[in-house]
C-alpha cells in the first residue's frame, strides 16, 4: 500500500493488455477473417498445384509459402489490433511515409518481373509491393488529416489529403496500376463522404463522371469497343473471362467435388485474380455464398461499429478500411461474373501472395484495433439528460 | 440559430472586474461548440455510413445472385466464337445480266503468330520461309523473338499452305477465319468492278470493303445485311465482255497503240453491255497506284470512263443534227467549204480539199471541218452550248463506279465563236468514250437523252428529248453513208448495217503548246442497226500506227473502223441480233441475164 501511495511500484492503468483485448475485440469481425483466411489455405491447396508443376517446384510448394505468409499476416493483425488507436496512427503514418519513399524509388530500384508494370522490389525469396502497404498507411494519414479539418483552427486537411490522393494516384498511375489507383481514390471518396462532403457537390461529381463516360463512349472507338464486349451478354469462351464463367457453371450448386477441378490448369491467375473461379467449381455456390457472406460481414459489422464511434479520427481510418477490404473483394468477384469490366484484383486473404497478405493483415489488424469496444461517453449523455442521442 | 460570440464582452468585462483570466471562458466557449458540431458530425456520419453499409450489402447481394444465376446455367463448350463487337464479314455477290457471277466471297483462312505462345520460333521462322519464298526468315525470327506479342504473317492462305503451315505443328502459329473476295473472271470487266481489300481486321474475321468501281461506290449496299446477300445485278454481259476484250485487244495490238478503250451501250435502256479499257489488270491482285509517271498510263486507269480526249470529227454529226433541228439546213442545203476558213490568226483547213461545196450530207460523209465550222456559226454559241449541256457532255458520266466522277469535260475557259467552230468538230473540248456514246445514243433512239448506267433496267429510259425523232432518223442516214459511201468504209458489216463517224485528233502536248505531229486518238462512233438501231459503240484507240502501207497511217479508218467492225461481228450475234439477210443485188443479176 505505501509502496503504491508513494509511486515505488507503478500503478498499472487499468487491466492487463491481453484480456482487455479479448474484451474489447469485435469477436465475430476476427472469426470472420480467420475463416477466410482458412478458406485461402483450402483453396490454396487446389488452386496451386498446377503453378507449381509450371514452375518446377513441389505440388504444395507455394501451400507451404501461403501458410508461412499467412502465419505472419495473422500475427501482424493479432499485434497491430492490440494497440491503442493512437498509436496505430502514429505508426501508420511513418509506415506511410516509409512506403511513399519505398514507392517513389521503385522507378530506379524497382523491377517488372516481365509483367510490364514496375511495382515490385525483388528481395530473392519474395517480391514486395510497396503499394500493398501504401494503402493503409495512407488511409490513416488521410483520416487524420480530415478529422483535423474539423477542428476550430484546425488545417485545411481535407484539401491537403486530396493533393496527397492525387499525387499517389498519379504514381500509382504510372507504374501503370489502374486498379490500385481506383482503389485508392475510392478509400478517399469514401471517407470524404462519411467526414461530410456536401450532397451538392457529390451529385455534380456524378454527373461530371457520367457525362465524360458518355463522351468518350461516343468518341474513342477503342473504349466504346472495350464497352460493348462487356456489355455483350455472350463471352468468348477461350479468354481468362470465358474459363472463369464456364467454371462457375461447371460447378453449379455443390460443386465438382474437391480436386477434380479443370479451371485451374487452363488459367494462368487461378490462385491468384480468379480464385473464387476455383472455388466456385470445386466446392459449388456453397462456398461462393460463404466467402461473400463472410466479406460482408467484416464489412457491414465493422461500418456498423463505427457508426456509434465518436472520435471523428477512428471514424474515418476504420470507414476506409473496411471499404478498401470490401471494393477490393468485390471488384475481384464482381470481374469473374462479369458485372465489372476486367481488372486484375486480388480477393484480400483468399488469394495466394507474400507481401500483400502481410499488408492485408496489418490493414484488418488495424481495422480490428479501430472497432474495439471504448467507452464512447454514453454516461455524459445520460447525465446531460440525453442530449445528442 | 443562435451563436454565443466566442468572447462575449459582457462576461469578459465580468470576468476582468473579477480578476478572472478572460482567455479561459473563450476555450470554453471552443469547447462546447466543438462538442456542438461533434455531435453533429457524428450524427451525420451515422446516417452516412448507415447508407454506406446497405450500399455494400446491396453490392455484395448483387454478386452473390450472379453467381447462383451463373451456377444455375449449362456450361459452354470453350470453343472459340466472336465476342464483342462482331465484323460483319458477309459481302453481297456480283452478277451480270444473266446472273453470271463476276464478284463472290470465299471462305479462306489468315495467318497470324503470338510470339509468347512459340516453342521454336527458330524452325517456325525457317520453315516459313520456305512456304511463302516471299518472307525473309530473318526477319520473322527477330519478330518472334522480340518483344511482340502478335503479328499477322500472310492476309490469306490457300488450302494447301494452310495446311503445310499446319504441319509445322507450332502451337504459336494461328489461323484466324477469313472471307476473300474473289473475282473469278480474272481481268474481265476489271475497271467496273474495281476491287476490295481488308478493312478492319480481327483474329475472328476481317471486313471487306471495296476500294474502287462498283465495289467501293456499292459499298454500304453490299456489306449491308438487311438485304440478305441478294446479288447486285448489272448491265454487263459477260459473253460480250469478254468478246470485246479479245477483239479490242488484238486490235490494240494490230495498231500499234498503247491503249484502247470500248463502249457498247443499249440505245434505249442506258445499260452499258460492256466497258474495256486496256491496259487492264487483275482485281483479285489489284496494282498499286502508280507513283510516278502518267497516272493516265496506268492499267488502273479507266480510259473510257475517266480518260478525257478531244474526239475529233466524231462530234461532227452533233453540229449538224442540231442545225437540222433548228431548221437552219436540211440534209441536202448546200454549204461553203471554200478553204481555208480565216477567223482572225486562225486558219481552218481539211483533211483534203473537197471542192468549194459541199452539200450538208457530203459534209459528213467527206468530214469537212470547214462545212462544219460554217454550220456552227450559223448556230452560234449559246445554242451550241445548250445542246451540247442536254446530252451530258457538260458533267462527268453518271456511271455507278466511283472513277466516273473523275471524267469531268474539259470546256474552253471562254467559249468565243472561234471555240464555237472548233468544238463543232471536235477540238478544242475534251470528253470521255462514255460520254461521245451517250451522244450516239440520244441519235440512235430517236432523240432522246438517255444516262448510261451499269446497273441492269427492266425498262427503257424517257429522257429529256433533244431532237426530233425525224432530225435523229435523217442524221442516221448521213451516219450509214459514212460508212457505205465515207471514212468508214471498212465499218460495213455485212447483215448488220452499221452506221457511224470517224475522228481523228491529233494528241495535245502534256506540257501545252499545241498538238503532237505523230500521236492521235482515233475513234469510231458507231451505231447498228442503222434502220433501228440496238447498241451504240464506241471504240477509242490511243496512238494507233497502221504499218501495213507505204507510210505510217493514223486515221480512224485505217484504225480503229475495222477494229470496231470486228468486234460488231462477233458481238451482235452474242447480243442476240439476227444479221438482215440483204437482197442480192438486183442491177449485177439482169446484166447477167441480158448478157
Amino acid at each position: 500500500m505505501t509502496e503504491m501511495v508513494y509511486g515505488a511500484v507503478p500503478v498499472r492503468d487499468g487491466e492487463p493488455v491481453l484480456p482487455k483485448w479479448w474484451r474489447t475485440v469485435d469477436k465475430w469481425t476476427m472469426s470472420c477473417i480467420l475463416i477466410l483466411f482458412g478458406i485461402g489455405m483450402l483453396l490454396a491447396l487446389a488452386a496451386s498445384p498446377p503453378l507449381a508443376a509450371k514452375n518446377g517446384f513441389d505440388a504444395f510448394h507455394y501451400v507451404e509459402r501461403q501458410a508461412f505468409f499467412g502465419g505472419l499476416a495473422l500475427a501482424a493483425m493479432l499485434i497491430t489490433s492490440m494497440m491503442s488507436p493512437t498509436l496505430v496512427r502514429r505508426l501508420a503514418v511513418l509506415g506511410f511515409v516509409v512506403a511513399f519513399v519505398g514507392m517513389a524509388l521503385l522507378p530506379f530500384f524497382g523491377t517488372d518481373f516481365g509483367k510490364g508494370a514496375v511495382r515490385w522490389y525483388s528481395l530473392g525469396f519474395a517480391a514486395l509491393q510497396p503499394s500493398e502497404f501504401l494503402k493503409p498507411g495512407f488511409v490513416v494519414a488521410a483520416a487524420w488529416m480530415m478529422a483535423a479539418a474539423q477542428d476550430i483552427h484546425g488545417p485545411p486537411g481535407r484539401l491537403w489529403s486530396f493533393g496527397m490522393t492525387l499525387v499517389i494516384v498519379a504514381m500509382l498511375v504510372g507504374q501503370p496500376d489502374f486498379g490500385q489507383a481506383a482503389l485508392v481514390l475510392f478509400g478517399w471518396g469514401v471517407m470524404w463522404f462519411v467526414a461530410g462532403a456536401p450532397m451538392l457537390l457529390l451529385l455534380v461529381m456524378a454527373a461530371g463522371v457520367v457525362f465524360v463516360g458518355t463522351l468518350a463512349y461516343n468518341s474513342s472507338e477503342h473504349f466504346a469497343r472495350r464497352i460493348d464486349g462487356f456489355l455483350s451478354p455472350d463471352v468468348d469462351p477461350t479468354t481468362q473471362l470465358g474459363y472463369a464463367t464456364n467454371a462457375i457453371r461447371e460447378g453449379g450448386f455443390f460443386g465438382v467435388g474437391v480436386g477434380e477441378g479443370q479451371v485451374k490448369w487452363s488459367l494462368p491467375d487461378a490462385h491468384t485474380d480468379f480464385i473464387i473461379a476455383v472455388a466456385a467449381e470445386e466446392y459449388g455456390l456453397i462456398l461462393v455464398l460463404v466467402i461473400i457472406s463472410l466479406y460482408m460481414g467484416v464489412v457491414v459489422r465493422s461500418l456498423l461499429r463505427l457508426m456509434h464511434e465518436r472520435d471523428p479520427f477512428i471514424r474515418l481510418a476504420g470507414t476506409g478500411l473496411a471499404a478498401m477490404f470490401g471494393v477490393q473483394a468485390m471488384i475481384n468477384m464482381g470481374v469473374a461474373v462479369r458485372l465489372l469490366p476486367a481488372k486484375g484484383m486480388t480477393l484480400p486473404f483468399v488469394s495466394y501472395g507474400g507481401s500483400s497478405l502481410i499488408a492485408g493483415g496489418i490493414a484488418v489488424g488495424m481495422l480490428l484495433a479501430f472497432t474495439r469496444t471504448r467507452p464512447q461517453g454514453e454516461i455524459g449523455d445520460i447525465l446531460r439528460g440525453g442530449r445528442g442521442r | 440559430m443562435i451563436r454565443t460570440p466566442l468572447r462575449p464582452l459582457a462576461r469578459i468585462l465580468d470576468a476582468r472586474q473579477k480578476g478572472e483570466n478572460p482567455d479561459a471562458i473563450e476555450r470554453e466557449n471552443i469547447r462546447l461548440r466543438h462538442e456542438e458540431m461533434r455531435d453533429r458530425a457524428r450524427r451525420r456520419a451515422e446516417g452516412r455510413l448507415l447508407v454506406l453499409g446497405l450500399a455494400f450489402f446491396c453490392a455484395f447481394s448483387v454478386i452473390g445472385a450472379r453467381m447462383g444465376h451463373l451456377a444455375a446455367s449449362e456450361p459452354a463448350e470453350p470453343r472459340a466464337s466472336a465476342a464483342g463487337a462482331a465484323i460483319i464479314a458477309q459481302r453481297a455477290d456480283i452478277v451480270d445480266r444473266r446472273g453470271r457471277v463476276l464478284a463472290t466471297n470465299l471462305d479462306t483462312y489468315s495467318l497470324y503468330a503470338q510470339p509468347p505462345q512459340m516453342i521454336e520460333p527458330a524452325r517456325a521462322a525457317r520453315e516459313l520461309a520456305q512456304i511463302f519464298p516471299d518472307l525473309n526468315e530473318s526477319d520473322l525470327l527477330e519478330d518472334f523473338t522480340g518483344k511482340r506479342k502478335f503479328l499477322w504473317i500472310k492476309k490469306k492462305l490457300s488450302p494447301e499452305q494452310k495446311q503445310a503451315v499446319h504441319d509445322i505443328g507450332e502451337p504459336g502459329l494461328l489461323f484466324g477465319p477469313r472471307e476473300m473476295r474473289l473475282y473469278p473472271n480474272g481481268k474481265l470487266a476489271a475497271h467496273i468492278l474495281g476491287g476490295a481489300s481488308f478493312g478492319r481486321e480481327g483474329v475472328h474475321a476481317a471486313e471487306v470493303i471495296g476500294v474502287a468501281g462498283i465495289e467501293k461506290q456499292y459499298d454500304e449496299l453490299l456489306r449491308d445485311a438487311a438485304r440478305g446477300g441478294q446479288p447486285l445485278e448489272l448491265s454487263l454481259d459477260l459473253s460480250v465482255q469478254a468478246a470485246a476484250e479479245r477483239v479490242l485487244h488484238g486490235g490494240m495490238r494490230l495498231m500499234n497503240a498503247k491503249g484502247a478503250a470500248a463502249v457498247l451501250m443499249d440505245v434505249h435502256t442506258g445499260e452499258v453491255i460492256s466497258l474495256v479499257s486496256l491496259p487492264d489488270f487483275d482485281p483479285n491482285d489489284r496494282p498499286r497506284a502508280p507513283t510516278e509517271g502518267n497516272p493516265s498510263d496506268s492499267p488502273l486507269f479507266n480510259r473510257a470512263v475517266q480518260g478525257v480526249y478531244e474526239l475529233g470529227s466524231t462530234f461532227k454529226i452533233f453540229a449538224v443534227a442540231q442545225a437540222m433541228e433548228l431548221g437552219l439546213i436540211n440534209p441536202s442545203t448546200v454549204i461553203d467549204t471554200k478553204g481555208p476558213l480565216r477567223w482572225g490568226k486562225h486558219r481552218i483547213r481539211d483533211f483534203r480539199n473537197y471542192g468549194p461545196e459541199l452539200s450538208a450530207t457530203k459534209v459528213i460523209v467527206k468530214s469537212s471541218n470547214i462545212g462544219t465550222a460554217r454550220i456552227a456559226q450559223m448556230i452560234g454559241e449559246e445554242r451550241q452550248q445548250d445542246f451540247l449541256r442536254s446530252i451530258g457532255m457538260f458533267e462527268p458520266t453518271p456511271l455507278e463506279i466511283v472513277e466516273a466522277a473523275g471524267g469531268r469535260p474539259l470546256l474552253p475557259p471562254n467559249w468565243s465563236e472561234l471555240s464555237t467552230m472548233t468544238v463543232s468538230y471536235g477540238h478544242g473540248m475534251s470528253a470521255t468514250p462514255l460520254h461521245l456514246a451517250a451522244g450516239y445514243a440520244a441519235i440512235a433512239n430517236g432523240g432522246m437523252y438517255v444516262a448510261p448506267t451499269v446497273i441492269k433496267q427492266d425498262r427503257p429510259q424517257y429522257g429529256p428529248r433533244v431532237l426530233s425523232p425525224d432530225v435523229a432518223e435523217a442524221s442516221r442516214q448521213m451516219l450509214r453513208k459514212v460508212v457505205t459511201e465515207g471514212t468508214a468504209s471498212f465499218g460495213d458489216v455485212p447483215g448488220y448495217a452499221v452506221a457511224g463517224k470517224t475522228g481523228t485528233a491529233d494528241k495535245p502536248k502534256e506540257r501545252g503548246g499545241g498538238y503532237y505531229e505523230d500521236k492521235v486518238i482515233a475513234t469510231f462512233a458507231s451505231m447498228f442497226p442503222a434502220h433501228d438501231p440496238k447498241y451504240v459503240l464506241v471504240v477509242t484507240l490511243d496512238e494507233p500506227v497502221e504499218t501495213s502501207g507505204d507510210e505510217p497511217r493514223r486515221t480512224a479508218g485505217w484504225t480503229a473502223v475495222p477494229v470496231a467492225a470486228e468486234m460488231i461481228r462477233r458481238v451482235a450475234p452474242l447480243l442476240g441480233l439476227w444479221p438482215e439477210i440483204e437482197p442480192g443485188n438486183l442491177a449485177d443479176i439482169t446484166l447477167t441475164s441480158s448478157e
